[in-house]
């Protein structure tokens, strides 16, 4: 059971990172070019860690199965980064920092590895706006920032809605560099599909060039997983469509731990499905709701006046209104964490009082914002007897400056104006904090496999707070990673090149090879979105966003169910050595039946409620607090590791307790 | 909706190809164009035919990867989206829509509506970025501080997402549209000034090497463009041309 080290190092949190980085070993320049590094992902963890170690010296492969690795899927990421600057001069601090993003992940994270995210942070903003990074500034000239849920400082950098984008771009443009140099060789339209490991050691990975077909071996002396979250498992989510845990799924099936599985973020503030042919689903940033307010009515009779498309928001007048977020919670408001908010909407829709046709929505406003700002724009630009036509024009223009292209993508997608009408927001799935576990060097339990970005479990807990997901990819890849794998890596400066011709390449190989014949000979009679879609909907009804015991259980053999009947009747056209969509699908999906099969394990085992999982046996009864969510830190407070064992109802569990020196655990409270 | 699609079916890179037409029903206003391709695919593989292979990803409009040439238009007949945003309320009952590929000889088709853009990344590989190191040394990030202004102009520039539709549109093929907007974004930064003559003769020079056309100022690959890149990056370039070759 204790085959769990997290070798954190000794000493005050505040140095151990430092104390760290002066006494690991080195590889000296000319060692560094006989050392090869396979990457897969050039999201923003794996794109920097790949720019990063090649320009260190490495010789990096990265992989990715985008037809360029600019398009990886944190180009999506809209609201902002977070980083400890306090340029704002409202008290923020580097403990600020990591005391709130420890708070936020409701006590579920590893305190050391969170003080590092914190104290790199600072760096991360320098380095970005030195590659170019076109931050958003005020009229000085500086950087602006804004704030984001579930903290009271405003320490978030942005880029427009766009900060994803820009600091892929950024990575990109070093990776570029290191291309331009020969030091990256980069693989796009490439799928890893196994790791081949040597000795105990990740050596190597086998993956599917997408355009021939081919398998490939690759050899080198280190792999690093930057493949992303898992969030497709519910199908719709936020992720794009090729999304996928097949690199960390088949490499906890070659023996690393898979952490926290059940820790899954549903985001508050998405657009709402309108059918059954949707294929995903759209965020709107958080950032809204700095200015926007969230509402339902109070009288059922006017919600199911609103759902049936006999009323309008706007006539609705304030005291028929139910701004329940600010009713619940008066200190936070519509700033609460994610978790808090998403389950509250969910809460207000299961009664009744949801606001589109679905009965799945509530409003986001941004009437009163507009009104607001307008007002603020009228006094500086001296317009005392402002009309009020004139203060809606003033304050749209300051809604629109923040958030234009925001609510021009909703009125695209909706066909409703929001300035006019509130817009229509529901949770949806959209970030995992589980993922593979890795210890302090960020190195999981397979020797020389990293596993860095939305890929790992590591400093997010049980619900990440906006803005920091940025954080932690670019503070993996740009500062944490090139260290500590320098110190693994310094014995490996004689072991000269991997060879792939040997028999752990061939079987690796050929295992591949019968599953994915195996996936084009079936011949049934379903395409493998009809699996995906049902595997979804068991998910988003038993594993979503409130679970019990009887839903989990039912999830388990429904998941099971489901995995036989897809290998025994899904359908998929084509051949193994062309281009082939759906075989490409058909695999993620295969590893998504055994992956939510252990999420729903890990779910039911963790019989307590802490961040984004609710379990609906543990809440509290009274006082202050009823109803809210409860922890149990008695019994509870451990990362849950999953070890491989042939099928998910195998597996077995290993808990690596976590310690607190330096933060009191307290109830999470946002009233 | 009951609509008739007309789509470029092509079986590799080296195959010719031709248009095949399928008839589609009940589509609705809501689905985006993307959605309705799913939905033929997915009755193309009950029917046992082999679905049509399209490039796409977030789905959101931001990636860059979705890219198709329909009736005519790069991206469809909406403006400022791209071919995933586009919804299908943009058409009417009975409409005949033609889908193809984008087209460029730097674009060469893949499979049925996939190119290979590669070209692009070699061209931002030539120069687009800044040589500094990730070393966690760099000065703080205000001590630089720029005028709202031009970081704003920088900021436009950058939020191309390298689909390729200004290529696809332009009568000569030719790839300034995007060449431009890199260019301009460090053009409008201090950090970008030290480079800044290579960077422009370099990507100009990679962007003939990929046999991109010349631009000849029609500025149809502004109206395309889904990002509402401005041909003005393009006049920018060519000032920064202008100073790097004197
Ligand atoms: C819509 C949206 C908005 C968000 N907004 C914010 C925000 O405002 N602030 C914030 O902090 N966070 C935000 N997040 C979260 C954050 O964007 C992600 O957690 C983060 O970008 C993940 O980065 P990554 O590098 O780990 O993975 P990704 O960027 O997802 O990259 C994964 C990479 O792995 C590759 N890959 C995957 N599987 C394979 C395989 N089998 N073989 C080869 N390559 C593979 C892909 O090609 C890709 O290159 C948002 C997320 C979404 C979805
Ligand atoms: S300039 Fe516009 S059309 Fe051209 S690649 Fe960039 S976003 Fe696409
Ligand atoms: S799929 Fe990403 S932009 Fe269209």
């Amino acid at each position: 059971m204790s085959t769990l080290d997290s070798k954190v190092p000794e000493g005050p949190i505040k140095d151990k990172w430092t104390t760290y980085k002066d006494n690991i070993n080195l590889v000296n320049p000319a060692n560094k070019r006989k050392i090869d590094i396979i990457v897969i992902g050039t999201g923003l963890a794996g794109g920097s860690a790949a720019a990063t170690l090649a320009e260190q010296g490495y010789n990096v492969k990265a992989f990715c199965y985008q037809d360029s690795p600019r398009r990886a899927h944190s180009i999506a990421a809209q609201g902002g980064i977070n980083a400890a600057k306090n340029y704002q001069g409202d008290g923020d601090s580097n403990y600020r920092l990591f005391y709130d993003t420890v708070k936020g992940g409701d006590y579920r994270s590893r305190e050391a590895n969170v003080y590092r995210l914190a104290e790199v942070s600072a760096n991360i903003i320098d380095q970005c706006v030195a590659q170019g990074v076109p931050f958003a500034r005020d009229y000085g000239g500086l950087l602006d920032n804004r704030s984001f849920g579930g903290v009271l400082v405003s320490r978030t950098f942005y880029a427009k809605g766009q900060t994803g984008q820009q600091l892929l771009l950024g990575a990109y443009s070093a990776m570029n560099r290191q291309i331009a140099r020969g030091k990256i060789e980069m693989y796009n339209r490439h799928e890893m599909l196994d790791v081949v490991k040597v000795d105990g050691k990740a050596r190597g990975i086998i993956a599917r060039n997408l355009i021939t077909g081919e398998l490939e071996r690759h050899s080198a002396h280190a792999v690093v997983i930057a493949s992303g979250g898992y969030g497709n498992v519910y199908f719709l989510s936020t992720n794009a469509m090729g999304s996928n845990v097949t690199a960390a799924w088949k490499t906890h099936k070659k023996g690393a731990y898979f952490a926290n599985p059940c820790f899954t973020q549903i985001h508050p503030t998405c657009i709402p499905r309108s059918g059954d042919y949707q294929s995903k689903l759209t965020l709107m940033s958080e950032s809204l709701r700095n200015d926007g307010r969230i509402w339902v009515p109070k009288n059922l009779e006017d919600a199911v006046a609103i759902q049936e498309g006999k009323k309008k928001p706007t006539e609705l007048s304030e005291d028929e209104r139910d701004y329940y977020l600010e009713r619940r919670y008066p200190a936070f408001g519509n700033l609460v964490p994610r978790d808090v908010a998403s389950r509250a909407a969910k809460e207000r829709c299961d009664a009744g009082f949801g606001v589109n046709k679905t009965g799945e929505a509530v409003y986001l406003d941004f009437k009163s914002a507009i009104e607001r700002y307008g007002k603020e724009q009228a006094k500086i630009h001296n317009e005392e007897n402002a009309s009020s036509a004139r203060i809606y024009e003033l304050g749209k223009g300051i809604v629109e400056a923040k958030y234009g292209n925001l609510f021009q993508m909703y009125e695209k997608i909706v066909d409703e104006n929001p300035y006019k009408t509130p817009m229509m927001i529901y949770p949806a799935t959209h970030y995992t904090m589980g993922g593979l576990w890795v210890d302090y060097n960020l190195m999981t339990n397979i020797e020389g496999c990293y596993a860095i970005g939305e890929a790992n479990f590591s400093d997010h807990g049980a619900n990440r707070l906006g803005a920091s997901a940025l954080m932690q990819g670019l503070a993996d890849g740009y500062f944490v990673l090139p260290y500590t794998i320098g110190d693994y890596l310094s014995n490996d400066i004689r072991t000269g090149e991997i060879a792939t011709d040997t028999s752990e390449f061939s079987e690796a190989e050929n295992s591949v090879k019968e599953i994915l014949e195996k996936l084009v000979n079936t011949n049934g009679t379903k395409p493998v979105d009809y699996f995906h879609k049902k595997l979804g909907k068991i998910m988003w009804d038993k594993v979503g966003m409130s679970r019990n015991a009887t839903g989990l259980k039912e999830a388990i053999a429904e998941i099971q169910e489901l995995r036989a009947d897809f290998w025994k009747d899904v359908r998929v056209p084509g051949g193994i050595n062309e281009v082939n969509r759906e075989l490409e699908k058909a695999g993620r999906v295969a590893d998504f039946l055994e992956l939510g099969e252990l999420f729903a394990k890990d779910a039911l085992v963790r019989e307590e409620s802490c961040g984004g999982h609710f379990r609906e046996e543990s809440v509290e009864i009274d006082g202050e607090q009823k109803g809210e969510a409860k922890r149990d830190d008695v019994n509870y407070k451990f990362v849950s590791a999953w070890e491989y064992k042939g099928v998910p109802s195998d597996a077995q569990l290993h808990k690596e307790q976590l310690i607190y020196e330096n933060i009191e655990l307290k109830q999470r409270s946002y009233k | 909706m009951d609509l008739t699609l007309k789509i470029w079916r092509q079986k590799d890179a080296k195959s010719t190809g031709k248009m095949v037409t399928y008839p589609i029903s009940g589509i609705e206003g809501h689905m985006s164009f993307l959605e309705m391709m799913d939905i033929l695919n997915d009755e193309l593989i009950e029917k046992g035919e082999e679905p049509v292979a399209f490039d796409h990803d977030c789905r959101e409009g931001i990636c860059g990867m979705c890219s198709m040439f329909i009736n005519g238009e790069a991206h469809g007949p909406d403006r400022k989206v791209t071919t995933c945003q586009l919804h299908m309320r943009m058409f009417e009952d009975g409409e005949t829509i033609h889908i193809e590929p984008f087209r460029a000889n730097a674009f060469p088709v893949l499979k049925d509506l996939m190119i290979d853009r590669s070209s692009f990344d070699r061209i931002q590989q030539s120069g687009g970025y800044i040589s500094v190191n990730t070393s966690g040394n760099t000065q703080d990030a205000n001590a630089l501080p720029i005028p709202k202004k031009d970081a704003d102009l920088a900021m436009d520039a950058a939020t191309c997402i390298g689909c390729g539709a200004c290529v696809a549109t332009c009568k000569n093929s030719s790839a300034m549209l995007f060449v431009s907007a890199k260019v301009s974004q460090y053009a409008l930064l201090p950090q970008g000034q030290v480079e800044a003559k290579d960077r422009v003769l370099n990507m100009v020079n990679q962007m003939d090497v990929e046999g991109f056309g010349s631009c000849t100022n029609t500025g149809a690959c502004e109206v395309e463009c889904p990002k509402g890149i401005s041909i003005e990056n393009i006049a920018r370039m060519n000032r920064e041309l202008m100073k790097a070759t004197v």
